[in-house]
């Protein structure tokens, strides 16, 4: 036939694309780019919303009878925010050690010959350590939304609970999914070992990884800091 | 078990080169730096956060932004490589991102902190 003359050697991997690239990753940037306008659309809410909560707690400002019940002080906690945002750019730097373990597995000796530089070539403790850091993160938030509740913010409290809630609650549930496909990547590489063949799965991941933390770096100045 | 050189799709490493897909990453050096630049940042706006003169200044909400922006920057060029991609990669994440950031300020206009009260 005709047209099989024309086609791609198979032996050679994959077909050529119209781009001259891999779809999976074309197609995990493209969903980054959506991921970007769902958490816009969020914070915009959160943004538009700020400062008219007619019922406290707020989250910046004493809350003074008769508009809650007793007085209540502002209930963001910014020092154990501030640790978690500095353990999620951690797992960051985590991250790209491991994809960086992964692309040079064929290299021995790559990262050096010392216990540091074996540590550094070790995909599989940089997976483990980004999933830790990821649920230490997913920890502080529990221990945040817990301790709301019981400070009396729900998210039928008021404007400021709604939008906060569900704001942090999707980048939660964000980060509950990277953890997730991390402890899946490191589970293969205990099982078979990902190699450079591997690297653009490991990048995918790590896109998607990165793209939480961006949220967060975002969500964190304006939620948390700006008054 | 040994390394095969080609993936699930059939392509080896070289042929995911030969894509624009794997490229030269950065060094560990970069990447400890990029990770200190970043703590440094996050230090400073917490830092700012405390001092209730500054709080009190037009310069508070603009410098948190300012830093805010960087971070976010330096994040997506180095440690998601868009600043070593193909450039169809970086029209990708901007794009939506760019429709999404006006978006947020023509709400805010409309009906935020910055919207104009007529009449």
């Amino acid at each position: 036939m005709a047209t099989t003359a024309h086609a791609p050697a198979v032996t050679h991997g994959h077909p050529p694309t119209t781009t001259g690239l891999d779809h999976r990753k074309i197609a995990i940037w493209a969903f980054i780019g959506s991921e970007c306008m769902l958490f816009t659309s969020l914070i915009s809410t959160y943004l538009v919303y700020k400062g008219r909560s007619v019922s406290g707690p707020f989250p910046h400002e004493v809350c003074n009878p008769p508009q809650c019940a007793t007085t209540l002080k502002p209930i963001l906690n910014i020092p154990i925010t501030s640790v978690s945002t500095f353990v999620l750019l951690m797992s960051s730097l985590a991250m790209v050690l491991a994809l960086a373990a992964v692309e040079n597995k064929d290299k021995p000796g790559w990262a050096g010959t010392g216990a540091w530089g074996r540590a550094l070539a070790s995909s599989k403790l940089w997976l483990l350590m980004t999933a830790i850091l990821g649920a230490t993160f997913l920890g502080f938030q529990a221990y945040e939304f817990t301790s709301f509740v019981h400070e009396g913010l729900t998210i039928r409290q008021n404007l400021f609970g709604s939008s906060f809630f569900t704001l942090t609650g999707f980048h939660g549930a964000h980060v509950t999914v990277g953890v997730l496909w991390l402890l899946t990547l490191l589970a293969i590489d205990m099982r078979r070992g990902l190699g450079p063949k591997d690297a653009l799965i490991v990048d995918i991941s790590a896109l998607y990884w990165h793209f939480v933390d961006v949220v967060w770096i975002a969500i964190f100045t304006l939620v948390y800091l700006i008054r | 078990m040994p390394h095969d050189t080609h993936d699930a799709h059939g392509a080896s490493h070289s042929d995911h080169k030969a894509m624009g897909e794997v490229h030269e990453h950065p060094s560990w050096g970069t990447y400890k730096w990029v990770a200190l630049i970043l703590t440094v940042i996050t230090v400073i706006e917490v830092w700012v956060y405390y001092i209730p003169v500054f709080v009190a200044s037009r310069l508070f909400v603009p410098t948190l932004l300012i830093m805010s922006a960087v971070k976010f920057a330096i994040v997506v060029m180095f440690y998601m490589h868009l600043k070593y991609d193909h450039k169809l990669f970086r029209a990708l994440f901007t794009g939506p991102l760019a429709i999404a950031i006006v978006t947020l300020i023509i709400l805010m206009f409309l009906f935020g902190h910055l919207s104009i009260h007529a009449g």
